[in-house]
């Protein structure tokens, strides 16, 4: 599991269903701020499904890697939870 | 004559509203059938559900002020919010249910504004409703995007020197924004302070009154 202060990286996947990983995000590379939970997985309570218990992680990103030369100010941030299965080591490739 | 409409303009010049008497959509119908329903097969009763209305609207941004204004004044229950926002709010009489709430706090170097682009996701314990532009697309699109741009359309500009860092809450957290106490408010009552604190301030696009406000 990653730890506080780990690099990650957004799964860069398209399925289909009820995601609660912003498309934004995908791809995209961040810092684990603070890591909650468990929770139930929303992608298998939306269908009705008990929702097997999973990490739920704050990434913080900068706005250079989520926006690219379109970001107002590189080095604001955006902060959101990403379930853990969608977090990938940063070194991956 | 008050009632002849005939330029169809109000005494204060603003157009008449159309009247809402088309006929319900899909959805419309679909609520009512299944709250007929429920009431009907005694899973609950309208009195419940005109309770629950009454509940969630006498939910205002005061419950929130008086969170932060607390915040300002009392350091071990700063500490608490900053350690558990859920238990620490509910303590003060505020429970927030099945959800969590962190609170995020601004200082000099950093600014924290809230959004949710996946819905609409809010302290609703705290803040009450949501106002329609939360849950505007262009708030939820612009925000994470030109957050800078979206605030200065609030009224709020921030130095290049203050980070903005926007909270998308795209999951089980509801976020807070505990706003920077306002200079000049030394030996405030946490009354008074609380009268500073908006509903904007609390969401990020906004800052707290000025104490002159009060003068």
């Amino acid at each position: 599991m990653p730890r506080m202060g780990s690099r990650v990286r957004v799964r860069n996947d398209m399925p289909p269903g009820h995601i609660r990983t912003p498309a934004y995000l995908r791809g995209k590379c961040g810092v684990i701020e603070r890591t909650l939970g468990p929770f139930a997985n929303p992608e298998e309570l939306a269908y009705r499904h008990s929702g097997a218990p999973l990490a739920l992680h704050r990434v913080r990103f900068t706005m250079a890697e989520v926006w690219g030369a379109a970001a107002e100010i590189p080095t604001d941030t955006i902060e959101a939870e990403i379930y853990a299965h969608w977090l990938e080591p940063a070194d991956a490739a | 004559m008050p009632h002849d409409h005939h330029n169809h303009l109000s005494p204060s010049g603003h157009p008449f509203r159309a009247d809402n008497d088309h006929p319900l959509s899909y959805w419309q119908t679909m609520e009512i059938a299944v709250r007929e329903l429920l009431i009907e097969k005694g899973v609950t009763t309208a009195a419940e559900i005109a309770r629950q209305i009454d509940a969630m609207d006498n939910r205002t941004p005061a419950n929130g002020a008086a969170v932060v204004a607390r915040a300002w004044t009392d350091p071990d229950f700063r500490a608490a919010l900053q350690h558990d926002a859920s238990v620490a709010t509910s303590e003060m009489g505020f429970d927030i249910g099945p959800m969590k709430l962190i609170a995020v706090e601004n200082t000099a170097d950093l600014h924290n504004i809230v959004v949710c682009t996946l819905c609409s996701c809010y302290p609703r314990n705290l803040l009450g409703l949501p106002p329609d532009w939360y849950k505007s697309r262009a708030y939820r699109s612009r925000t994470v995007r030109e957050p800078r741009r979206v605030l200065a359309e609030f009224g709020v500009t921030l130095p290049e020197t203050t980070q903005i860092r926007v909270h998308d809450s795209t999951a089980d957290m509801r976020y807070v924004v505990i706003p920077a106490r306002p200079d000049g408010t030394d030996g405030w009552s946490t009354d008074d302070l609380a009268h500073l604190v908006t509903r904007d301030s609390m969401v990020g696009t906004g800052l707290p009154k000025s104490p002159d406000a009060l003068a």
